[in-house]
C-alpha cells in the first residue's frame, strides 16, 4: 500500500524534472561523425566505383532492402549494373557497411530522409554514388585482389609475385 | 432553459472529454520527462482536432464475421449512458440539467448500464480477444459497481438525501471526504475500475488482448469507445467532487468555476495514477475487490451508522 | 535402400557407429553426418590422399591414448576402428593444412562467382583458419581462354588435382593437363582454346574453388542464395538427366547437376548444362499472335522495359485484367476456329511433356492426334517402346550402364546423341580390370591411384560398330566401321554366335562378319552383366531389331543381368510413343485426303521434320492453323493463331526418358499470366460449349486424367508428389532461406511489395518459407545446401550413404515392370549386305553434341561451339572426286540440292557419306538416303 503511494509521489515529483526530449527541428542534436544513416557508395582513390557487386550487403541486410545485379565491364572490373536501396525499408543498422569487403558502401550521418511519396525513397546507383572515398581513404580493392584488370596485370598487385612461367625449367625466384 | 443547459452540458462534457485526451498525453509526457504532442496549435491543443479529422475519415469498417447490429450498437451505448449520467451532476446551484431527488441512484443505475457496451462489443466482434476482454470487463465492472454503491451509503446517511444538490449543500460545514475518508477511497478505486482505466484496464490489456473488447473496432466507432472512456473519467471525477469534496462550494470564485477546478484536479489524479501504477493480475483485481474493498465498505457503513446514531442519540 | 553388404562398427570420438564394410573413414564420417573437411576426395573420383585435409586421429585400441594421424580418405573402416575427428592434434593439423593452401589464394572472394558456394570457403571456416599470418608475396598465374563454357582463374588454385582427374581419368579428355612443378603447378591446356570434352562444364562443380567457373553465368553473376531454384529434367536428349534450374530477376541464370543415383549421378554434359539459354532467347514469344499481329494488353505500352534491368524484353507490367483479356481474346478466337472446323488434326511433339501431348490428344480426339514424329522416327520409337516394354531384357539405367562389364555399341555415336552415356561407358570399361585388382590385390575400389596403377589403364571389352569414327573408339577393344545394314547384320551374327539354335546365320554363312561376331559373342557370353546399346540415330529399324535379338539371345543364354540401352531421339520420345498417335506423314495424308481443315501444332517446328514442300502443303491445304510454341519460327510465321508457350523452366510436367522412367520437372520462373504451359492453353481451348468451363486447371487434374485414361502412363503420378499431396506449410521453397533484396527488387516499379506468386500446380512455393530441409521428398530437392556446407558438396547430406541413393529413394517412376517374366521371340528380317555404290554413296546422319539438338542450339554459349554444315566423305571418294578438305561440293539428296564444304573423314565406312543432322543451317533431309556428290565447277 505504501509502495503504491510512494510510486505515485515519485511520479508526481517528475513534474519538476528536466525533459529529455530534444525539440528536433529547432534544436539540432549532436551526431557523432560515425552516426549511421543515409547510405552512400564511394569511389576508390582513382575515382572508380568501389562496389564490386559481391552481394554481401544485400545478404547481410536484415530488411532485404538492397537489390543489385553484378556485371563486368570491358576493363575486367566487376560493378553493379544496378544498385537499389529502398530507404523506406532501411533501418540504418549498418550491417551492409560491416559486410562490405571493399569499403564501398558506407553510412553517413545524414538521417534527414523524408519524402511525400514513398517511391522517392527508392535510391538507385546514381543517387547513391558519391565522388569521394568516404571514411576510408587510400583503399583500392583491385590492388589487393588477384584479378587482372586493365592497367593492372597478373602479379602487379600488392604482395604479388610476377606470374609463373610454367614452361621455364627452373624457378626464377 | 433546461434544453439550453442540457445542450451546454452535452457539448461541454464532450469537449472536456476530448481535451482530456490531450491533457493525459501531455501530463504523461511531463511525468515521463517528455513533451508530448506540442506541435498542433498552442500547447498542442489542436492535436485532438487533427485526430478527430483523421478518425472521421477512416474507413468505417465492420468485420464480415461480426454480429452486425450489436456490433454497431455497442459504442453508442457507452456514450449514451455516460452522457445521461451527467444529467444529475450538480455543476452549480443553478446549473444542473435535472435535479432528481434520487439523483445518486440515477447515476449509479445509468452508469452501470455502460457495461452493456462492453458486453455487446466483446460478444458481437466474434473474436477471441474481444470476447476475453468483454468477459473481464463484465466481471470487473459488475463487481466494482457493488463497492461503489456501498461506499456512498455513508454519504447519503450524512446528507440524509439522494439529491446530489442536497448532498453538496450538506457539506457546507465539512466536506464529506473527512468523515467518509474510507468511502472516498473506495469510491475512487471503484471509479477507476468501472471506467476500466489503468491500472484496472484489464478488459483492454493491450499486451495480452490486443485491445480487448474493442479489438475489432476502427474509425469513429473506436472513437466513440475512446471518447466514452474519457467522458467516464470526467464523470467519476465530477461525482467524486460532488459527493466528497463539496461540489461547487468554495470562497471568492463563482460556484461553477470551483466545481470545474476540483473536477480538473481529480482528472489529473486519474492520469497520475495511470502514470504511476502497473496493471494487477486479473485474479488479484477480483480478490482485492471482494476480499478487501467489500468488507471495508461494509465496515464503513456500519461505522458511519454507529457514529451517526451515537451523535444523534 | 538399406546399406548393402556387411555392417562394420567403428568408434568415432568414442561412440559406436555402424557403417558399410569396405568404406574409407572419410566416406563413413560423411555418411554419418560428421563435418570432416576434404579437398582431393570426390565421391565419384574417390581417394588419392593428396591434400592431407581429412586428417583424423586413429587409435590402435581402447587403451591407446596417443593415437596417430591418418588421412581419413586413405584408411579403410574396419571392424573396431577407433578414430577421433575432434582430437586437438588432428584439428590443429587440418587448420595448418588449410593455412598452407591459403598462402597463395588471392583476395578474390567478393569478385569470385564461387563465393558463397565455395568448398574452399566452407572448409576454411570448418577448419578454423581465419587470419592470414604469412607476410610473403603470393604466387600468381596467367589465365587461359578455355572457350565459351568455362572461365579460368588460375590464381585461385589449391592444387587438389580434381580437375585433371575428372577431365582425363574420368571423362577421357585429352586436351587438358597439369604443367610445371612444385608450387607452380598449373592446370590448363597446352595453349588457349575451347576445352574439347563435352563434359568440361562439370569442372565448375568438381573444382572446390573458383578456378573454373561458369562463363555464361559470369555475364550476370548471382550468388547461390539469391537464386530461385527448382528441380527439373534436362530436355537436351532422351536420357532425362536431373538438373536444378536457377532463376533471378525473371531470367534463367544457370543449370546445375541434380544427383539421381539411377540416372546422371554427379555429372552433366555441356549441352545440358549450357543449353538452357534458349529460355532467355530474344526470339521468345511473349504475346499471342492473331493473323500475325500481337495482342498487346492494354496499358503495357507505357512502360517498355522489364521489371529489372538486364532481363530479356517482355511485355511491361500490364494489369492482370488486361492480360486476362488478351488470353480470353486469343482463346475465344481459337475456340471459334475449333468449333467451326470439320476435322482438326493435332500435331504434338516428342519434345513436349506428356501432359501437353495428352492435352492435345484429348482436345482433338485420339483419332486425330499425331505424335509429331516423322514416319521413320515414329516407327523407330514405337519399336523401341515395344522392345523396352515387352522384351525379356531390361532397359538399364545410366548408373547400371556404369557397372556393365562387356558392352556392344551398335550404330550409336553416343557422345553426340546421348552424351552422358559416353561418360557412363568410360566407367563401364573400368569395372572388369578394377574388379580383378580388388580381388587379386585387395585394393579397395575407392583407392583410386592404387587402382589405376594396378590396372595400368587396362580396359574391359567394349565393341563398337558405327559408320564413322566415334568418341568411344579410344576405349573400345575393337571398332568396326560398317554401313547401317551391315551393323544390323553384324548384330544378327552376334546373336547367332550366342544362340546358334534360335537364330539363323546370315545368308552365306561364310560372311566375314561371322568371324567378327564370334569374338564379340564369345566376350558377351563370358560377361556377368553384358550390355547392348543401340538407338535411332541412323534411322535403321534393322539395327534395333538385331540389337533386341542379341539381348534376347543373352537372356536365353541365362544372363539374368544382361541389359539393353536404347537411345531415343528426343527428351520425351518414349512418352509420346506411350500416348500413341499417327505419324507426321499420316497427318499430312489426313489433311490431304481425310477432310481435315484445321491443324493444331504444339511445340514442334515442323521445318525440322518436314521437307519444305510438305511443310508448305500442310499449311496451304488447311484452312486454319493454331500453333503453340516458345519461339518465332517458320511454323509460327504461317499460323493463323500463335499462343506463347512456357518452356521447361516456366512450366511443370513429366518427361519419360529412354529407359521408361517418368520424371517431373517443375517451373522455376513464374511465367506472366499470358505465357503458360501448352497443356494449360489446350485446357482453355478444350472447354466445350460456352462459358469459362475448362477440362483441367492444375497439373494434378491433368495427371489424374492421364492416369484414368491411359493405364500405360498411370505411374507418372508417382514420379513426384502433386500439389495436393503436400500441405501449404510444407511446400518446398524455391528461394533459399537467405535470399536478399525482397523489399527492393521491384521497388523501382512499386513500393507496395506484391505478394509472392501462387503456385497451384506444384508442391513448391515461390517463397523462402516452407518445408524444413531434410523433410523434402527426393524428387523436390531444389537446392543442394546444408548448414556449413554451402557448396554442391553438401550433397552427402541428402544421400543415404556417400554415392548411394538419395534419402527416401531416388526420384522418378519406372513405367515398365521387371523384365524377368517376359519372353519374346526373335525379330525376323535381316537386311541384305550393303553394296557400296561409289557414284551414289548412302548419306547417313551424323550428329553433333552442340548443334544437333535445336533448343540448346539457341543458347548463346552453345552456339559458339556449333560446327557449320558440311558433307563427310571417305578419302577414297575425295580422291575420285579430286576435292580437298574444305572444298565445296554439290550434294543432292532426295531432290534437295546443297552446296557444302567437304570434310574428309578417315574411317568412314566404304560407300557412305555423312551429313550432319539438325544443325541450325541444315535443312531437313530425311536420312538415310543415297546422295549424289558433284565437284563444284568453277563459277
Amino acid at each position: 500500500m505504501f509502495s503504491i503511494l510512494r510510486s505515485i509521489w515519485g511520479v508526481l515529483l517528475h513534474t519538476f524534472a528536466k525533459r529529455e526530449t530534444v525539440l528536433y527541428p529547432e534544436e539540432l542534436p549532436y551526431l557523432p561523425p560515425r552516426a549511421r544513416a543515409r547510405i552512400v557508395l564511394t569511389r576508390d582513390p582513382d575515382g572508380q566505383e568501389r562496389c564490386v557487386a559481391c552481394n554481401l550487403c544485400a545478404a547481410a541486410c536484415p530488411v532485404d532492402c538492397i537489390s543489385l545485379q553484378a556485371a563486368e565491364d570491358e576493363a575486367g572490373r566487376r560493378y553493379p549494373s544496378f544498385f537499389r536501396i529502398n530507404f523506406s525499408r532501411c533501418i540504418a543498422c549498418g550491417f551492409c557497411e560491416e559486410a562490405c569487403p571493399t569499403y564501398a558502401i558506407q553510412l553517413t550521418p545524414d538521417f534527414e530522409l523524408s519524402e511525400r511519396k514513398r517511391k522517392d525513397l527508392v535510391y538507385e546507383k546514381e543517387d547513391l554514388l558519391i565522388d569521394g572515398t568516404g571514411k576510408y581513404h587510400g583503399y583500392n580493392f583491385y590492388r589487393q585482389s588477384g584479378l587482372a584488370i586493365r592497367g593492372k596485370g597478373k602479379g602487379e598487385g600488392d604482395q604479388e609475385n610476377p606470374p609463373v612461367d610454367i614452361r621455364a625449367l627452373h624457378d626464377p625466384r | 432553459m433546461i434544453v439550453v443547459v442540457a445542450l451546454v452540458v452535452l457539448l461541454g462534457v464532450l469537449a472536456i472529454g476530448a481535451w482530456l485526451i490531450i491533457l493525459e498525453r501531455r501530463l504523461l509526457a511531463l511525468w515521463q520527462d517528455r513533451y508530448g504532442p506540442n506541435r498542433a496549435g498552442p500547447f498542442g491543443l489542436a492535436q485532438i482536432v487533427a485526430d478527430m479529422v483523421k478518425i472521421f475519415f477512416k474507413e468505417d469498417w465492420v468485420p464480415p464475421f461480426a454480429d452486425k447490429v450489436p456490433f454497431i450498437l455497442a459504442p453508442g451505448v457507452i456514450i449514451a449512458t455516460v452522457l445521461l449520467s451527467f444529467a444529475v451532476v450538480p455543476f452549480s446551484p443553478l446549473f444542473t440539467v435535472s435535479r432528481l431527488n434520487v439523483g445518486l441512484l440515477f447515476f449509479l443505475g445509468v452508469s452501470s448500464l455502460g457495461v452493456y457496451s462492453v458486453i455487446l462489443g466483446g460478444w458481437a466482434s466474434n473474436s477471441k480477444y474481444s470476447l476475453l476482454g468483454g468477459i473481464r470487463g463484465i466481471v470487473q465492472m459488475l463487481s466494482y459497481e457493488v463497492f461503489m454503491g456501498l461506499s456512498v451509503v455513508g454519504v447519503v446517511m450524512l446528507a440524509g438525501s439522494f439529491d446530489l444538490s442536497d448532498i453538496v449543500r450538506a457539506q457546507r460545514g465539512l466536506w464529506f471526504f473527512i468523515p467518509q475518508i474510507l468511502g472516498f477511497v473506495i469510491f475512487f478505486i471503484g471509479g477507476i475500475a468501472v471506467t476500466h482505466r489503468i491500472p484496472f484496464d484489464l478488459p483492454e490489456a493491450e499486451n495480452e488482448l490486443v485491445a480487448g473488447f474493442h479489438t475489432e473496432y476502427s474509425g469513429m466507432k473506436f472513437g466513440m469507445f475512446y471518447v466514452g472512456e474519457y467522458v467516464g473519467v470526467v464523470l467519476i471525477s465530477a461525482m467524486t467532487v460532488a459527493l466528497f469534496f463539496g461540489g461547487w462550494l468554495g470562497p471568492f470564485l463563482p460556484p461553477l468555476v470551483w466545481f470545474l477546478l476540483k473536477t480538473f484536479l481529480f482528472m489529473c489524479v486519474f492520469i497520475l495514477v495511470r502514470a504511476a501504477l502497473p496493471r494487477p493480475r486479473y485474479d488479484q483485481l477480483l480478490a482485492f475487490g471482494w476480499k478487501l474493498l467489500l468488507p471495508l465498505s461494509l465496515a464503513n457503513i456500519v461505522l458511519t451508522a454507529a457514529i451517526y446514531l451515537a451523535a444523534k442519540g | 535402400m538399406p546399406l548393402e553388404g556387411r555392417v562394420t562398427t567403428i568408434y568415432i570420438d568414442n561412440l559406436p557407429y555402424g557403417v558399410k564394410d569396405g568404406q574409407n573413414l572419410l566416406q563413413a564420417s560423411l555418411t554419418l553426418g560428421f563435418n570432416l573437411p576434404y579437398f582431393c576426395w570426390h565421391p565419384a573420383l574417390h581417394s588419392v590422399g593428396a591434400c592431407r585435409q581429412c586428417a583424423v586421429k586413429v587409435f590402435k585400441d581402447e587403451s591407446d591414448t596417443r593415437g596417430r594421424l591418418a588421412m581419413g580418405c586413405m584408411t579403410p573402416a574396419t571392424e573396431g576402428t577407433r578414430l577421433s575427428i575432434e582430437d586437438p592434434e588432428a584439428k590443429a593439423f587440418r587448420a595448418g593444412v588449410i593455412e598452407w593452401l591459403m598462402l597463395n589464394h588471392p583476395h578474390d572472394c567478393p569478385i569470385c562467382d564461387e563465393g558463397g558456394e565455395c568448398h574452399l570457403q566452407d572448409m576454411t571456416v570448418m577448419s578454423g583458419h581465419n587470419y592470414r599470418r604469412s607476410r610473403f608475396r603470393k604466387r600468381t598465374h596467367l589465365n587461359q581462354n578455355l572457350g565459351p563454357f568455362l572461365n579460368h582463374e588460375m590464381n585461385r588454385c589449391i592444387q587438389c588435382y580434381r580437375c585433371v582427374r575428372f577431365y582425363r581419368d574420368y571423362s577421357g579428355g585429352r586436351d587438358f593437363n597439369v604443367f610445371a612443378s612444385h608450387d607452380s603447378v598449373y592446370f590448363g591446356r597446352y595453349e588457349d582454346g575451347a576445352l574439347e570434352s563435352p563434359f568440361s562444364g562439370n569442372l565448375v562443380e568438381v573444382c572446390p574453388t573458383g578456378v573454373f567457373t561458369d562463363k555464361p553465368f559470369k555475364e550476370h553473376p548471382t550468388r547461390k542464395w539469391d537464386l530461385q531454384t527448382a528441380p527439373s529434367v534436362c530436355t537436351g536428349c532422351s536420357l532425362g538427366c536431373n538438373i536444378i534450374v536457377a532463376e533471378r530477376y525473371g531470367e534463367v541464370r544457370r543449370v546445375l547437376n541434380r544427383y539421381n543415383a539411377d540416372v546422371n549421378r554427379y555429372f552433366l554434359c555441356d549441352r545440358g548444362r549450357y543449353g538452357f539459354d534458349f529460355v532467355n532467347s530474344q526470339r521468345r514469344l511473349r504475346l499471342p499472335l492473331v493473323d500475325g499481329r500481337e495482342l498487346v494488353p492494354e496499358g503495357s505500352a507505357t512502360q517498355a522495359l522489364s521489371a529489372t534491368e538486364g532481363g530479356s524484353p517482355r511485355p511491361a507490367p500490364a494489369s492482370s485484367e488486361a492480360k486476362g483479356a488478351v488470353v480470353r481474346r486469343a482463346v475465344a478466337r481459337a475456340r471459334d476456329i475449333l468449333h467451326g472446323s470439320r476435322r482438326a488434326i493435332g500435331i504434338g511433339s516428342p519434345r513436349a511433356s506428356v501432359e501437353s501431348n495428352y492435352a492435345l490428344r484429348s482436345l482433338v480426339g485420339p483419332d486425330n492426334f499425331c505424335d509429331g514424329m516423322t514416319s521413320g522416327e515414329h516407327r523407330l520409337v514405337g519399336m523401341m517402346k515395344d522392345i523396352v516394354a515387352s522384351g525379356p531384357v531390361r532397359s538399364l539405367s545410366l548408373a547400371e550402364v556404369e557397372r556393365a562389364d562387356v558392352v556392344l555399341v551398335l550404330g550409336e555415336d553416343v557422345v553426340n546423341t546421348a552424351p552422358l552415356l559416353d561418360l557412363a561407358l568410360r566407367q563401364a570399361v573400368r569395372t572388369r580390370p578394377e574388379a580383378v585388382a580388388e580381388q587379386l590385390l585387395r585394393i579397395p575400389l575407392w583407392d583410386d591411384r592404387a587402382k589405376r596403377e594396378a590396372t595400368q589403364g587396362k580396359q574391359g571389352p567394349l565393341f563398337v560398330a558405327t559408320p564413322y569414327p566415334v568418341s568411344i573408339d579410344d576405349i573400345a577393344v575393337k571398332s568396326y566401321r560398317l554401313s547401317p545394314d551391315d551393323i544390323a547384320r553384324l548384330a544378327q551374327a552376334v546373336a547367332y554366335a550366342i544362340d546358334p539354335e534360335g537364330i539363323a546365320p546370315l545368308v552365306g554363312a561364310a560372311d566375314p562378319l561371322h568371324v567378327v561376331a564370334e569374338t564379340i559373342g564369345g566376350s558377351l557370353g563370358l560377361a556377368a552383366r553384358p550390355l547392348v546399346i543401340a538407338g535411332a540415330s541412323l534411322g535403321s529399324e534393322a539395327i534395333l531389331r538385331a540389337a533386341a535379338n542379341v539381348a534376347t539371345a543373352l537372356a536365353k543364354a541365362g544372363k539374368k543381368d544382361a541389359g539393353l540401352f536404347l537411345v531415343a531421339p528426343e527428351a520425351n520420345s518414349m512418352g509420346s510413343a506411350l500416348l500413341g498417335g499417327m505419324s507426321l506423314d499420316e497427318a499430312l495424308e489426313a489433311v490431304r485426303t481425310g477432310g481435315a481443315d484445321t491443324v493444331v501444332v504444339v511445340e514442334n517446328d515442323l521445318t525440322s521434320r518436314l521437307k519444305e514442300a510438305s511443310f508448305r502443303a500442310l499449311f496451304d491445304s488447311t484452312k486454319h492453323s493454331i500453333v503453340l510454341d516458345f519461339f518465332r519460327n517458320r511454323t509460327t510465321e504461317l499460323a493463323e493463331i500463335v499462343l506463347p508457350v512456357a518452356t521447361f523452366a516456366e512450366s511443370s510436367g513429366t518427361f519419360v526418358n529412354n529407359e521408361g522412367r517418368a520424371q517431373r520437372f517443375f517451373e522455376v520462373v513464374n511465367p506472366d499470366e499470358i505465357v503458360s504451359a501448352s497443356w494449360k492453353w489446350l485446357g482453355l481451348l478444350s472447354g466445350r460449349g460456352t462459358g469459362e468451363e475448362i477440362a483441367w486447371d492444375t497439373l494434378d487434374d491433368i495427371i489424374a486424367r492421364i492416369s484414368e485414361d491411359l493405364p500405360a502412363l498411370a505411374a507418372i503420378g508417382s514420379a513426384a508428389p502433386g500439389a495436393r499431396d503436400v500441405p501449404q506449410v510444407h511446400r518446398v521453397p524455391r528461394d533459399s532461406h537467405r535470399v536478399s533484396g525482397r523489399t527492393a527488387n521491384v521497388a523501382s516499379l512499386t513500393v507496395h511489395e506484391p505478394p509472392p506468386p501462387r503456385d497451384l500446380d506444384t508442391p513448391l512455393s515461390y517463397s523462402m518459407e516452407g518445408s524444413p530441409r531434410g523433410r523434402i521428398p527426393s524428387s523436390l530437392i531444389a537446392r543442394i545446401w546444408a548448414p556449413r556446407w554451402n557448396s554442391v558438396q553438401a550433397l552427402t547430406r541428402f544421400q543415404e550413404e556417400v554415392g548411394g541413393p538419395l534419402k527416401g529413394g531416388d526420384p522418378g517412376a519406372l513405367l515398365f515392370g521387371p523384365a524377368s517374366d517376359r519372353t519374346r521371340a526373335y525379330f525376323d528380317g535381316v537386311p541384305e549386305a550393303f553394296a557400296p555404290d561409289p557414284r551414289r554413296p548412302l548419306a547417313v546422319a551424323i550428329r553433333h553434341v552442340f548443334g544437333s539438338e535445336p533448343l540448346s542450339a539457341l543458347s548463346r554459349s552453345v552456339s559458339e561451339r556449333i560446327p557449320s554444315r558440311y558433307v563427310g566423305i571417305t578419302p577414297d571418294a575425295a580422291r575420285s572426286l579430286a576435292v580437298a578438305d574444305g572444298e565445296r561440293v554439290e550434294v543432292t539428296v532426295r531432290d534437295l540440292r546443297m552446296e557444302l564444304p567437304v570434310r574428309i573423314m578417315a574411317g568412314l565406312a566404304e560407300g557412305l557419306c555423312a551429313l550432319p543432322e539438325g544443325l541450325p543451317d541444315m535443312p531437313y533431309v530425311g536420312l538415310p538416303a543415297p546422295a549424289g556428290i558433284l565437284k563444284r565447277t568453277a563459277p
